[in-house]
């Protein structure tokens, strides 16, 4: 019922606007209800900003607030200069992120293809082993011994990557992309053409689902950037924490100081260490970046995948 | 969808032969899928295997498989102790309670809002609201909790600092008082998902045939009766999925969510403490391994249950929007 075309969608919205409309009254109220819903979905990410550019001694005495006195580019001037930590858990979060969407995309894609052939026997038992990883499964437990104990890639930038190559829901997605843009036909004429699987998978049928490839490159990039599960599962060691791990770390010091658990030579030492109100927040910034900087193609992509993902091929 | 059935099924499957056979002829189309295979074993198949673990007495026996096989059976001892326990109790009613208010205000308001985007008479505006409210989908929950810490911190919050302190009312200690937590938890959960939910309802009506609407304006049907009469009737079997698949999950909870957000504050777990965080702290912090396990089993094993169950609702209403 949704994908009765995107095209009909349009051309609705056009017709639809001649006649049939609210009132001017209504659309106003309307309208500034949005305005509001907007301001509220804005306004933390405003806030952390404007704490990032923030006088620290004015953070110290009046709190945070919208409408600083005396603004301050310090924060960013100490995360660039001494902020070592800082730029090597940025890069392991661009690197984790690079090599896993590559990976992950390749995994998916190898794995979507056959189930898309019509031709291929064992479709359905592997539609269902991919499945039913979506229903059941055997808990954080034992996938925690899994990867800490039989292979142990604890603290390895893999343990990173490896748990999130495959995802049965982005694998039905792809695999919906494929059935519904290549005719099996293409595929058969190629075949006695004298072309092999895997050059007909490259040359004929991945350029002709850039479209998924875009979408579903932008779920993992996403999942990739954002995620900090797997190093608080599994990494401890400070040169591997990506810049979201990195953040939880520095939060959870301070409240650890805050607390009153700590020695006092030991709350200075941590003390010296933990980047300022005003850095921290600045480091939450520059995590958003390159989320508000891809923003564009992250919409576009995301909201043919959900329409896909929703209606399910 | 539908039209493009025609040509995909032309071709029927004609080999009768073994498996054998068919790795012989089709052994690409294996390869291709081998990765992936390899993956799903690695993290989700062995551990499914792993859920012996709560019924043993788990004790590290130099490597994985022979820790399982050494430690001794416990049958069902370690559930007895964490059913016990008054956590237990507590987890499962916080994590059914959270998930049924996100499961009815995630269909309300989304709908509410779909309905109110698509009559707005500029269409660049309802772009931009669309737009800035799908924002915080794409944020962490590492990044929300610092937005949350923002306006909670105890010394330098806003809500403190600003908002009470013009009122004259005397700091509050948020992240030790659990009486807020239902709500600050409800809303971030709103704050991030309304927007994505939004757009997937919105995608839905724009997907209406309009001959319906002008066909209800020519009989002089006000909006709010095209809006009752055949918009709503018209997302229902969408709506009733998407309801349905959410109850599947009841027993599974955003972990990010209960644990960054409340920022893991031990004054707060009556109210933010779930299966998920609760499973977390007993294998990381309190290296309880049969609880953990114990615990881990009971949400995989009810919650499998929850999911077949809605499923096969699904597949009454909609046989193709059924998971399998």
């Amino acid at each position: 019922m949704m994908s009765n075309s995107v095209l009909t969608a349009k051309r609705g919205i056009r017709k639809r606007n001649i006649g049939n409309r609210i009132s001017p009254f209504t659309n106003i109220l309307i309208n500034l209800f949005f305005i509001i819903c907007s301001i509220v979905c804005i306004a933390p990410i405003l806030l952390i900003i404007i704490i990032s550019f923030t006088d620290e001694k004015e953070l110290l005495v009046k709190g945070y607030s919208f409408f600083p006195e005396k603004f301050s580019l310090k924060a960013y001037d100490y995360v660039i200069t001494a902020g070592d930590t800082i730029w090597r858990a940025y890069g392991i979060s661009i690197l984790v992120t690079l090599l896993g969407t590559v990976l992950s995309l390749m995994v998916i894609c190898f794995y979507a293809y056959p189930l898309s052939r019509q031709s291929f026997k064992y479709k359905n038992f592997f539609s269902f082993f991919a499945y039913f990883t979506m229903i059941f499964g055997g808990g954080i437990v034992p996938w925690y011994m899994v990867y800490t104990q039989l292979i142990p890639i604890k603290n390895t930038i893999w343990v990173m990557i490896i748990p999130y190559l495959m995802n049965a829901w982005y694998m039905i997605i792809m695999r919906t992309f494929f059935k519904t843009t290549i005719p099996e036909s293409i595929i058969e004429s190629a075949k006695i053409d004298g072309a092999g699987e895997f050059r007909i998978f490259f040359v004929i049928v991945l350029p002709l689902c850039r479209a998924g490839l875009a979408t579903i490159g932008l779920f993992c990039t996403l999942g990739y950037w954002n995620d900090w599960w797997l190093p608080l599962m599994f990494i401890t060691e400070h040169r591997l924490y990506n810049i979201q791990y990195l953040m939880y770390q520095t939060l959870n010091s301070i409240q650890y100081l805050v607390s009153g658990s700590a020695q006092f030579a030991e709350s200075a030492k941590i003390l010296a260490e933990l980047p300022s109100e005003s850095a921290r927040m600045a480091i939450a910034v520059i995590s958003i970046g390159p989320i508000i900087f891809a923003y564009p193609f992250f919409q576009k992509y995301f909201v043919k995948g959900l329409t896909i993902g929703a209606v399910k091929g | 969808m539908q039209i493009n059935h025609g040509n995909t099924t032309i071709i029927k499957p004609t080999s009768h032969k073994g498996f054998l056979y068919e790795l012989k002829n089709n052994w690409q189309l294996f390869l291709m899928l081998l990765p992936g295979v390899v993956i799903l074993i690695i993290n989700n198949y062995i551990p499914m295997f792993g859920i012996v673990i709560a019924f043993k007495r788990y004790r590290f026996h130099g490597n994985f498989i022979n820790s399982i096989i050494q430690s001794e059976w416990a049958g069902l001892k370690n559930f007895e102790f964490f059913f016990k326990t008054p956590y237990a109790f507590q987890i499962t009613r916080n994590t059914i309670l959270y998930n049924l208010a996100f499961i009815i205000l995630g269909l309300v308001v989304p709908v509410a809002f779909a309905i109110m985007l698509n009559e707005i008479t500029n269409k660049k505006t309802s772009k931009i609201y669309q737009s800035v409210m799908f924002l915080p989908y794409f944020l962490s929950w590492i990044i929300v909790s610092y937005l949350a810490y923002s306006f909670f911190s105890i010394e330098s919050g806003f809500l403190n600092r600003s908002v009470l302190a013009s009122l004259g009312i005397s700091p509050v200690k948020w992240y030790f008082e659990k009486k807020y937590w239902p709500f600050i938890i409800t809303f971030f959960q709103l704050w991030k998902y309304t927007g994505y939910n939004t757009v997937v309802y919105l995608a839905a009506i724009t997907g209406i045939d309009n001959e319906y609407y002008e066909a209800a304006e020519i009989d002089g049907a006000t909006k709010l009766q095209q809006i009752r009469y055949i918009t709503i009737p018209l997302l229902r079997t969408l709506m009733i999925i998407l309801t349905l698949l959410a109850v599947g999950r009841i027993f599974n909870a955003d972990f990010g969510l209960f644990y960054h957000v409340p920022r893991n504050s031990g004054q707060l777990y009556p109210v933010t403490d779930v299966i998920d965080t609760y499973v977390y702290r007993a294998l990381r912090n309190t290296n309880n391994i049969s609880m953990a396990a114990a615990a881990g089993t009971y949400q995989a094993v009810v919650g499998c249950i929850t999911v077949f169950t809605a499923n096969f609702i699904v597949r009454k209403i909609d046989r193709d929007k059924a998971l399998f």
